[in-house]
């Protein structure tokens, strides 16, 4: 009971602190790979110290909706993450069928940041929001069907011997699909369907959190970016509200990419020291190879992004085959 | 007794109209009046449903002792129609408060009367097929509705627009009529009897059945609006009133679906093809509603293809039900039936506020289109505020109301691909479900932010004002419903249990409490809705303790000074993506100019969307069999001799067929 709350402690500590990391270690990694020294890895931080004590400017054209809208943001997001569990055993908050609430949170989310993009009445602030909300339509399926190739894979397992859930849906939880009870082996088909749903993940990681090939996190030129147009006109506070509010969406899809690609996560059921320990290396990884296809790619033209999603989705689709078949 | 009184209250609702005739053209009272009567009609409606206790599995029945030559009329309540009603009796009432407001008499003496008494009407035929416990007072009701609905409708009958829209609707109507006609005679084939609800046929459906139900689904289809029997719907919401929209979408289309709940419940074993076929009718209904949402600049086309999406979340959800009765999964039927049902209490509450609003923004600024409109947020802030909650439950956004069954729906999908590996490509309904959600939160996004945010686009809105409280009251009592539902579900899953158990009483399907976590799932919402306020609250106080609250100036602009409202992205563009992607389906008509040279001529772009289906399928066709009666009317030449001669030419081809026959 103790060590259950000292996990649920150390969980929502580690959401609250450390996704200003991840931006660090990106930008790290990427001076690294192009021979620069870089920002310290805690830059972030010290960016969110400075806006966090400046004066913010807001347009006159802009409503209530404009200063409330970056703090329900971050509200959804940071609900949303209090769904997935980060450590070993159970999220903060866990119940059947969270898995779908957690998707509408992020969409919650982007409901807020694309209205008060919109209540500045700048055509630059809709170019993002036009593409925000038409890459959505793809990306949402695609974390959907990851999302189902995971309930698919919690079911197979959990058949072989079938825990005394307290109802037959209560499978339907994030906490659940990614330590599943039972103890029935991961098939060789279950691995590559996870292996894929993993890939699929990623990009709508990339995507959603605006990095390269998708969104560029650097420009602020209007023709090439997303999510970082749609938070032009944000200052201060606002702004820092925005900017940990997206490092700590990378954070919560990091984690569930740590889980999936780690099969161990499922023998090491309770296993606490080795599970905080592969969430604890295996997010700064992920960071660094978020780093790495920055560095080494370019930016898609806007018009093939649909096309890298419907790849995800098609990843997903895949992976969900081989469990049917 | 009770139903006795139900009965009187819906005489009072269809009579609410009348003594308005007594008033002059251009007064009030009449309408207050007919308000008052109408509301004291709704609220002995409600009060009833409250004695009859939507928590109790009882039918009530009553036949009056009149001799019909289809027997004698019968009323029946079971649980199922209570729930049906509560939309009936609420919306009638808030929406004819509305019209005070909206349509006042004074401005509108020419058909103010008109649409006061037809509104009485309309709400009595729904509220009689609901009730209706014999086969002729339900076709009698389903009349009534429809042919007040097109009096409705056509309010504005100086408007030749609103003549056509009432025309194809006229035409729908009756064909769904037609329809139901026929299945209630095969009904009467296979059950022997006229007497209707709950009616559980047994044994296993035949080809007679199978008929019955492709007979039943046209007609209650049409009425529901799924693709493809949608093509009366968008132009019927266009042009009516707004509030009569409201009620259309908000009530009328539920009738449709009462019908299709009525028909997926009549076999304990119905073949596996009637649930399929509902699902796969839902989710093409969903998908192709809300894509041919996007590409109207019509916000109330808009809305009401948005109607075609939502009719099509609660098919799915009806499907998964039917599905879970013939594969003996009593959670899939607990699941599939509450979600339906719950969606469609949902969107009662949420599209009428929608409508309303967009009602509210017609009377501020005369405008239909999105695309000149802006900056209304400043001058209606309150409309502005219920529009964001009613935005919010339409696409399915925690924590409101359309979020909570759309949950319930999915976790029935989810369910059926882990439960039954046979069905695993349900999962496609699933993933095409999520990304109706994204479409429409892209659409709605675009709707609330084109009309309210930025700069206003031209004159109009220099004039916009919030409505007044007739308007306002009623709009507000739906926004806290979708809130409060939203929030706490558990307010409403005793009347959705008990019209579960009224649907199949045979079987013992799971209570949704049993199953979902509806009662902690308050916890979550509540502490989103803390932590933002909190995170709000904290970052205010902070700010004023420092002092150094805000600066104010304009919108960056990239240096380039003074951009104004017209420069902004409008609706249209923020969709372009989407309605270029999806553009296979939308149809679009573009007429793009051609510029050449360094000092283009002045060009213009058009753009169109007719809807395929009418335009290019239905008006065609029905325009060949006009020219073909055209050219038929030669036979009827109108002289006496030519039709003595039709009269010796039937007998001699008689007289042959006799004698071969013979």
């Amino acid at each position: 009971m103790l060590s259950h709350l000292l996990t649920i402690a150390f969980e929502i500590l580690l959401l609250i602190l450390a996704p200003p990391l991840l931006p660090g270690i990106i930008n790290r990694t990427k001076a690294w790979l192009a021979g620069r020294r870089g920002p310290p890895v805690l830059q972030t931080y010290y960016d969110l110290r400075r806006l966090w004590a400046k004066k913010p400017v807001i347009s006159n054209t802009t409503t209530w909706l404009f200063v409330t809208a970056p703090w329900l943001t971050l509200g959804a997001i940071f609900l949303a993450g209090l769904l997935v569990p980060l450590g070993p055993g159970t999220a903060p908050i866990h119940f059947t069928g969270d898995l779908i609430l957690f998707v509408y949170l992020l969409s919650l989310a982007r409901f807020f940041t694309t209205l008060a993009a919109l209540d500045t009445g700048s055509s630059f602030e809709g170019m993002g929001v036009a593409r925000e909300i038409a890459f959505a339509v793809f990306s949402e399926p695609a974390l959907f069907l990851v999302l189902l190739v995971l309930v698919k894979i919690a079911g197979s397992i959990a058949t072989g011997a079938a825990p005394a859930l307290s109802s037959p849906l209560a499978g339907l939880s994030l906490s659940i699909l990614l330590f599943p009870a039972g103890h029935g082996l991961i098939s060789a088909r279950a691995m590559a369907a996870m292996v894929l749903c993993a890939m699929g993940l990623f990009v709508v990681l990339i995507a959603e959190c605006g990095r390269i090939p998708v969104d560029d996190p650097n420009t602020h030129l209007e023709l090439t970016m997303i999510h970082e147009v749609m938070i032009l006109d944000n200052s201060g506070p606002l702004l820092a509200a925005q900017i940990y509010g997206s490092s700590l969406k990378m954070l919560i899809l990091a984690a569930l990419l740590v889980h999936i690609l780690v099969p161990l996560d499922r023998g090491l059921n309770g296993e606490f020291t080795q599970l905080w320990v592969l969430m604890l290396i295996g997010l700064p990884i992920t960071g660094v190879i978020v780093g790495i296809v920055e560095s080494t790619m370019a930016r898609l033209r806007m018009k093939s992004v649909p096309t890298l999603l419907a790849v995800a989705s098609l990843l997903g689709a895949f992976g969900f085959l081989l469990l049917v078949g | 007794m009770l139903l006795i009184i139900l009965l009187f209250s819906i005489v009072l609702i269809a009579s609410s109209g009348l003594p308005a005739m007594a008033f002059r053209r251009r007064s009030n009272r009449g309408q207050i009046l007919t308000t008052i009567l109408l509301t004291a009609g709704c609220a002995i409606g409600m009060g009833t449903l409250a004695a009859y206790g939507l928590g109790e599995r009882r039918v009530w029945h009553l036949v009056l002792p009149w001799s019909t030559p289809l027997g004698r009329p019968a009323f029946t309540l079971d649980a199922l129609g209570a729930l049906f009603l509560l939309p009936i009796f609420g919306i009638s009432a808030l929406g004819s408060a509305y019209g005070i407001g909206y349509w006042p008499q004074t401005r509108n003496p020419a058909n103010g009367r008109k649409l006061g008494i037809f509104w009485g009407w309309m709400s009595a035929g729904m509220a009689l097929v609901v009730l209706a416990g014999q086969v002729l007072v339900f076709l009698a009701g389903w009349e009534f509705m429809a042919i007040s609905g097109y009096f409705l409708l056509t309010t504005e009958d100086s408007d030749s627009a609103a003549r056509h829209a009432g025309w194809i609707y006229f035409i729908a109507t009756h064909i769904a009529t037609l329809a139901l006609v026929a299945f209630f005679i095969l009904l009467h084939l296979i059950h022997g009897s006229l007497v209707l609800w709950p009616v559980h046929l047994s044994g296993t459906p035949g080809s007679l059945a199978a008929a019955m139900f492709v007979l039943g689904l046209t007609g209650f289809g049409l009425k529901a609006g799924l693709v493809p029997l949608h093509v009366w719907l968008p132009g019927a919401h266009a042009v009516a009133p707004s509030h009569v929209s409201a009620l259309f979408s908000g009530v009328m289309l539920t009738m449709g679906v009462y019908g299709l709940v009525r028909i997926a419940g009549l076999f304990a074993q119905p073949p596996l093809w009637w649930g399929i076929t509902f699902m796969a009718l839902g989710i093409i209904s969903a998908f192709l509603g809300i894509v041919w949402a996007m590409a109207q600049q019509d916000f109330k086309k808009m809305m009401a293809f948005s109607s075609i999406e939502n009719m099509g979340i609660v098919t799915v959800g009806l499907g998964l039900a039917e599905m879970g009765l013939t594969l003996h999964q009593p959670i899939l039927v607990t699941l599939g039936l509450i979600g339906a049902l719950l969606h469609m209490v949902n969107h009662s509450l949420f599209k009428p506020l929608l409508f309303m609003g967009a009602g509210s923004i017609i009377h501020a600024t005369g405008q239909r289109t999105m695309d000149s409109l802006g900056g209304l947020a400043k001058p209606m802030p309150r409309t502005f505020v219920l529009m964001t909650l009613g935005v919010m439950a339409i696409t399915g956004l925690p924590p409101l109301n359309g979020f909570v069954s759309e949950w319930i729906i999915y976790l029935g999908l989810l369910h059926t691909t882990v439960e039954k590996s046979s069905l695993s490509l349900i999962a496609v309904v699933a993933v095409m479900l999520a990304m109706t959600g994204a479409l429409a939160l892209a659409v709605f996004t675009t709707w609330i932010s084109t009309c309210f945010t930025g700069k206003p686009r031209g004159a109009a809105p220099a004039r916009a004002h919030d409505p007044s409280g007739f308007m306002l009251v009623p709009m507000a009592i739906l926004g806290v419903l979708c809130l409060l539902i939203g929030i706490v579900p558990v307010l409403v899953t005793p009347a959705l249990s008990s019209a579960l158990a009224a649907w199949q009483p045979d079987l013992r399907l799971p209570a949704i409490t049993a199953i979902l976590p509806l009662r902690s799932f308050t916890l979550p919402i509540l502490s989103l809705l803390l932590l933002c306020v909190a995170a709000w609250m904290v970052s205010t106080i902070w700010r004023r303790r420092t002092g150094n609250f805000t600066n104010r100036t304009g919108t960056w602009d990239c240096g380039y000074a003074m951009p104004n409202g017209r420069m902004a992205y409008s609706g249209a563009s923020l969709l372009q993506i989407g309605a270029r992607l999806f553009r296979g389906i939308i149809l679009s008509r573009r007429q793009t100019p051609d510029i050449r040279g360094l000092f283009p001529a002045p060009a213009r772009f058009d753009r169109a969307t007719p809807d395929p289906l009418l335009n290019q399928l239905i008006e065609p066709a029905a325009n060949r069999a006009g020219d073909f009666a055209v050219a038929a009317r030669a036979i009827q030449g109108g002289k006496v001799h030519l039709y003595v001669l039709y009269i010796f030419l039937i007998l001699l081809i008689l007289l042959t067929c006799m004698v071969f026959a013979g």
